[in-house]
């Protein structure tokens, strides 16, 4: 349903993600790992349309989004929920989530808003607790639920996330990645992740990219990815060289 | 000092404050959604004025012809200043806007002049001059005019920004611009309206005003700074607390100048906000920033 293709995104003259490709098929959980720097969030802001590529093409459900406005991209169903929450700090829980519900609003109204807020109510019942308070005096946590609450109140067909898991307690965003699970099953959401904690993304995901000095050096079912041993190196933590020395040094 | 003097100088203080709380207003409201403080908002008042001048005198039109022709006008001006002088630069930092804002004034002004003239006009009063005397103390139909206009401006859009999402929406581009795009906001066009709006509210101030104390090319300067500093006094954001510095600054001159010196009159309002700054820094109804990173 997404595809990327030999997209260059530049910083004037930094030129941050070069010739990638990549897509993403209906009910999909896609990764997209990389170390700091290596143009994730880059990526994402050029599928939602907040820069735009220097060349090559973006492609959602068959129509070219490369040069549209932010604002019709979500109207054709692509949801960001961007690094850093970026919640509306002095608006309250609930104003928060009724914003991300504008795209459906036409002359003011919408139907099916309040429905839609109670079943994200019933997934964060934090929120519903909180729904009065100014969302910046939220906890990080409850703020990234307030960014993907509001996300999904777009009703979006596609959800791009760039590490919802940021600052969280790993118990957290565990629980975040559940209700991700979730949604894609119960209602065949897709989604584009990035995660710092490429184990945990790897895990909920059907595939993976690795975004290495922007560009795409590997890619594959998640489960590969995961027992690659490149991929284990620099983004799992493990310390494969260190590991296999015993060894070598028996020979 | 007797009871109908301070109420003739409450009288003439409100009424002034109304259109210095107008033009307040219209600073909040581009400030709510740009994070820009627009230095044209003066000249958004003279326009009002100004343009019903030309309309009702020179092209001879009844004057609420006259009146509604300067508002849609204003508005429309405002919205060429925003396409023309604003957008192109639009990623620029909000201080270089500020002195873009400054500049737009002084051609909008110099246009004025160029065009127009340079003398000091007045307009009929909207339902004649016939005073109402309370206690002793004389009031101006004109003046009730500017009082009810204010407050129906005031509650409708009190109700604009708390009720209707379009209304949050654009404080939202304030708070948050990156965030407001991505949930589907047309940020730029928000930004146009924002410049419409407080192109039309300054107008209401300006051509309200203009009966009662006369007008010409160069009032904006003025009326812009003092509808600054009510926005400034009563925290700047708030578009109550705009209104009412704007009411409190007018009558504030107004007993100065009774009871002073009507030399001083203009400095007052600036004494009172300086006075008030260092007391209150957010201003009398601003809230400290609460900020959570
Ligand atoms: N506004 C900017 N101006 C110039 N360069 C930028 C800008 N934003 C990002 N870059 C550069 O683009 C490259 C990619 O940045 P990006 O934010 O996409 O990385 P990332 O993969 O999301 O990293 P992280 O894991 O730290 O979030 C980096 O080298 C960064 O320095
Ligand atoms: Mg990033």
């Amino acid at each position: 349903m997404l595809f990327l293709r030999n997209v260059d995104i530049a910083y004037g003259r930094i030129r941050a993600v070069r010739r990638a490709s990549l897509h993403v098929g209906r009910g999909e959980i896609v990764a997209l790992i990389g170390a700091n720097g290596a143009g994730k969030t880059t990526m994402m802001a050029a599928i939602s349309g907040l820069m735009r590529p220097a060349a090559g093409t973006v492609e959602f459900d068959g129509a070219d989004i490369t040069r549209a406005r932010p604002d019709a991209i979500v109207r054709a169903g692509i949801s960001h929920v961007p690094e850093g929450r970026l919640v509306f700090g002095p608006m309250t829980v609930e104003d928060n989530l009724l914003l991300g519900s504008y795209c459906r609003h036409r002359l003011g109204r919408a139907s099916g808003v309040q429905e839609d807020m109670e079943r994200l109510y019933a997934m964060f019942p934090r929120l519903k607790e909180r729904r009065l308070q100014a969302a910046g005096t939220l906890s990080g946590g409850e703020q990234q639920m307030v960014a993907i609450a509001r996300a999904l109140m777009a009703r979006p067909r596609l959800l791009l996330l760039d590490e919802p898991g940021m600052g969280l307690a790993p118990t957290v965003t565990r629980e975040i990645f559940r209700h991700i699970v979730e949604l894609r099953d119960a209602m065949g959401l897709t989604v584009l992740l990035v995660e710092q904690n490429a184990r945990a993304a790897l895990r909920i995901a059907d595939r993976g990219y690795v975004l290495e000095t922007g560009r795409i050096i590997l890619q594959g079912p998640a489960g590969e990815l995961l027992a690659n041993n490149d991929v284990q190196r620099a983004y799992l933590g493990r310390d494969l060289d260190r590991e296999t020395q015993p060894a070598g040094g028996a020979a | 000092m007797d009871v109908s003097s301070s109420l003739q100088y409450l009288f003439s203080g409100l009424t002034v404050g109304a259109t210095y709380g107008l033009t307040g207003l219209g600073f909040t409201i581009i400030f709510n959604t740009t994070g820009i403080i627009n230095f044209a908002q003066g000249e958004f008042v003279m326009l009002g004025g100004m343009l019903a001048v030309i309309c009702q005198s020179a092209l001879g039109l009844p004057l609420p012809l006259a009146v509604l022709l300067a508002m849609l006008g204003a508005t429309l001006i405002g919205a060429i200043v925003e396409r023309v002088a604003i957008r192109p630069v639009r990623t620029a930092p909000p201080i270089n806007l500020v002195i873009i804002t400054i500049g737009i004034s002084i051609l909008i002004r110099s246009a004025m002049m160029l065009l127009w003239d340079k003398d000091t006009h007045t307009l009929p009063h909207f339902s004649g001059t016939d005073p109402i005397t309370v206690l002793g103390a004389t009031l101006m139909p004109q003046s009730l005019w500017i009082l009810g206009i204010t407050a129906v401006v005031l509650y409708g859009l009190r109700t604009f920004f708390r009720r209707s999402i379009f209304g949050k929406a654009m404080l939202a581009c304030a708070h948050q611009r990156k965030a407001a795009w991505l949930v589907g906001i047309g940020v730029e066009g928000m930004v146009l309206l924002s410049f419409m709006i407080s192109a039309l509210v300054g107008a209401v101030g300006g051509v309200m005003l203009a009966p009662m104390t006369m007008t010409s090319y160069d009032v904006g300067i003025l009326l812009g700074l003092k509808g600054f500093a009510a926005c400034i006094l009563g925290g700047l954001g708030n578009p109550f607390g705009a209104a009412a510095g704007g009411l409190a600054i007018g009558v504030l001159e107004s007993f100065g100048a009774g009871m002073i010196s009507s030399a001083y009159k203009d400095a007052f309002a600036f004494i009172i906000l300086l006075l008030l700054l260092f007391v209150r820094p957010s201003g009398l109804f601003g809230k400290p920033e609460v900020r959570r990173v």
